[in-house]
């Protein structure tokens, strides 16, 4: 136990004291999710809007008033006809479109129900998801305040379309996507070089001369890394929370649970590579090549898995930050609790189990 | 306490042979040292004797513990310190050293007394990196690391090697004192002026034992009539020497060249012969061969 506790201390000393791998610790994972979330931001001002307005009545009249008086929208021109529309988004500036038929306010009086079109450019997703919104809000606080005047509730129903990119794939997925694909990366990364530094060092000459168990090792090259990442884990969190405004819904201990166990996983891919590698470079170019890609592709917050090839999606199986990835999405976006993620967190568990075995066995008590 | 038999190994799937039917048997508190140039197998030895590489054929016990099978009990008993300083650079002095007395569970006062002479050394620097040290002091380093949980056989692969000719003395020193309280020493070195320093040596070249024995017996086994010679022009000196009908061998030894001849022969053929060839201030002596001269010896007759 004394033994560990040293080998774990002396893990420690050697990570603080290498102030490049420290900076590359902290530092990696915190610039891509702050880059991220200002990539992601939803604050959108003064987004240009063309109005096409049939119907010309009061009622459209005040609805374009509201819309103009927003900080989000900035009516540029009134337009007639599809063609024309199309026109104006052709052009690139213009964001969004939006379209009242004829006969507006007549259906709202008659029927208690009239229809707007939204069309939005949803080549970028985000930027057309966020208008989106704003324009549904604004319609619906409208259709309340109407509603409340007259007997019968009043309903505008603002009908949208996304153009170019009508399912909007991509955009929430994206946080837990990052999350997943860095610390992947950055565990890997980390331990990768643990074992195989000090084989290249001559360290390991000596220490192979001494009555200390592998398993000593392979834990306490662990520690350091664990610790560290799942401190970085809570940044992430903090960081996904506040400047992305990600809400947490789920529970912050079922999150960090997770995290540990993605952890483990990674670090014991690391530690693999490890002990396998001849030189540090060879182990640090083996986790980035060889985990980059796969996590990228497979994970599943850039292309849907369910559209892959059998092959490729048989294949995803075994890159732990797809399950990693699912526990995330479940816990913090839908706040769903343990009873929906236990598969995904017994499948991290045995994969960190079945890795530092192989680890283990492959661990050599002597020099080549 | 140390035994090899018939050891062989090879590097390279046999094509590189490194150790060739070795045997020799190092007793308790003896200091033993193995004696040859860079790539004559020495630290392929070690090796297999701290039991970090397998030998490709034969059988070795290290505390009557075979390497191969008892590879733990031998782990535990030895102390070995690689020919490459192989401490952490980055942690200080008194961190290595402590790290090493946890891992073999014990602690640097239970053993302060064996490495007492050595650590007070460098113990102003304990809070030093270890990386950040000079090399004598380095390898006190590590001989301290090697000693810290009482080893009964010490395995020294080229301790002096890069060291200060001051440093190199006072490690020869500590060894004895080491051997004085019954340590098993095994030390490999390139240099021949430390082999004298030895309880009994082996030259060892192309992973070959040439000659095993005290250094005095080794020395003495030296039959030919040893000269040194010494004259202005040195290089032309052995040219013309090696050239000479009856040379048997000649080599540069310091600022003199020491010459073997095929028979007795005076001085004056000799100096007739180099004056002839325009050599001036020509020095000619018998002289007390060493155990290069043997060395040398041994290497280049068939």
């Amino acid at each position: 136990m004394k033994q560990l506790f040293t080998f774990v201390k002396k893990e420690f000393l050697h990570v603080f004291r290498d102030k490049k791998t420290l900076l590359m610790l902290f530092g990696l994972p915190i610039t891509q999710i702050v880059l991220f979330g200002f990539a992601l931001s939803n604050e959108i001002k003064n987004s240009k809007v063309v109005i096409c307005d049939y119907s010309n009545d009061a009622v459209t009249k005040q609805i374009i008033e509201k819309i103009q008086a927003s900080k989000y929208f900035d009516i540029t021109e009134k337009v007639y006809g599809r063609d024309e529309i199309e026109k104006t988004f052709k052009k690139g500036e213009v964001k969004m479109a939006i379209v009242f038929p004829a006969h507006f306010a007549d259906d709202l009086l008659h029927s208690n129900k009239a229809q707007i079109q939204v069309i939005a450019d949803a080549s970028d997703p985000n930027t057309a998801t966020a208008l989106k919104n704003n324009v549904s809000s604004i319609i619906n606080d409208y259709s309340a305040s109407i509603g409340a005047r007259s007997i019968m509730p009043m309903q505008i129903v603002p009908e949208v379309r996304m153009l170019y990119n009508p399912e909007l794939k991509g955009a929430p997925n994206f946080v837990p996507g990052v999350m997943a694909l860095v610390l992947m990366l950055v565990c890997t990364m980390m331990s990768s070089i643990a074992i195989v530094k000090e084989k290249e060092l001559g360290t390991m000459e000596i220490l192979l001369v001494s009555p200390f168990k592998p398993i000593i090792i392979i834990i306490s090259k662990l520690m350091p890394y664990l610790l560290i990442s799942v401190f970085n884990f809570g940044i992430i969190l903090i960081l996904s929370s506040t400047l992305l405004g990600l809400e947490i819904k789920g529970s912050i201990f079922l999150l960090f649970a997770a995290a540990t166990l993605f952890i483990v996983t990674s670090l014991a891919i690391g530690l693999l590579i490890s002990t396998g590698a001849k030189t540090q470079q060879a182990a640090m170019m083996t986790s980035l090549m060889g985990m980059m890609l796969p996590t990228m592709l497979l994970t599943g917050f850039m292309f849907p898995i369910e559209n892959m090839p059998l092959p490729m999606q048989l294949l995803s199986n075994i890159v732990p930050s797809r399950w990693f990835f699912v526990i995330i999405k479940n816990v913090m976006l839908k706040g769903l609790g343990f009873a929906t993620v236990w598969k995904e967190m017994l499948i991290l568990f045995s994969m960190s189990i079945f890795l530092l075995n192989i680890s283990l066995r492959k661990f050599k008590i002597r020099l080549e | 306490m140390v035994e090899l038999k018939n050891i062989k190994k090879t590097y390279n799937k046999g094509s590189i042979i490194a150790v060739e039917d070795i045997s020799f048997n190092v007793d308790k508190g003896e200091l033993f040292g193995l004696i040859g140039p860079d790539g004559a197998g020495k630290t392929s030895i070690f090796r297999m004797l701290t039991t970090l590489m397998i030998p490709d054929s034969g059988t070795a016990s290290v505390n009557g513990f075979d390497i191969v099978k008892e590879y733990k009990a031998i782990r535990n008993c030895v102390g070995y310190m690689p020919g490459k300083f192989s401490l952490y650079q980055d942690l200080t002095v008194e961190e290595n050293l402590s790290f090493f007395a946890t891992i073999f569970g014990t602690t640097i006062k239970e053993n302060y007394d064996l490495i007492k002479d050595i650590y007070v050394q460098i113990e102003p620097f304990k809070k030093r990196m270890a990386g950040k040290l000079s090399g004598g002091m380095k390898q006190k380093l590590a001989l301290s690391c090697a000693l810290i949980h009482k080893p009964t056989v010490l395995f020294l692969d080229e301790p002096t090697t890069g060291v200060d000719a001051v440093s190199r003395k006072e490690f020869w020193a500590m060894l004895k004192k080491l051997k004085q309280q019954g340590i098993t020493i095994i030390v490999s070195t390139p240099y021949m002026d430390e082999a004298i320093l030895c309880d009994r040596i082996a030259l060892i070249q192309a992973g070959k034992i040439l000659s095993l024995d005290t250094p005095e017996k080794i020395v003495t086994n030296f039959q030919d009539k040893l000269y040194a010679v010494k004259a202005n022009n040195t290089y032309k000196l052995l040219t013309d020497l090696r050239k000479f009908s009856l040379t048997n061998s000649c080599f540069a030894f310091g600022e003199y060249l020491h010459v073997t001849f095929s028979e007795n022969i005076s001085e004056n053929t000799v100096t007739a012969y180099l004056e002839k060839l325009g050599h001036t201030n020509i020095e000619f002596k018998t002289t007390i061969p060493t155990i290069e001269d043997c060395f040398i010896k041994l290497i280049t007759s068939p």
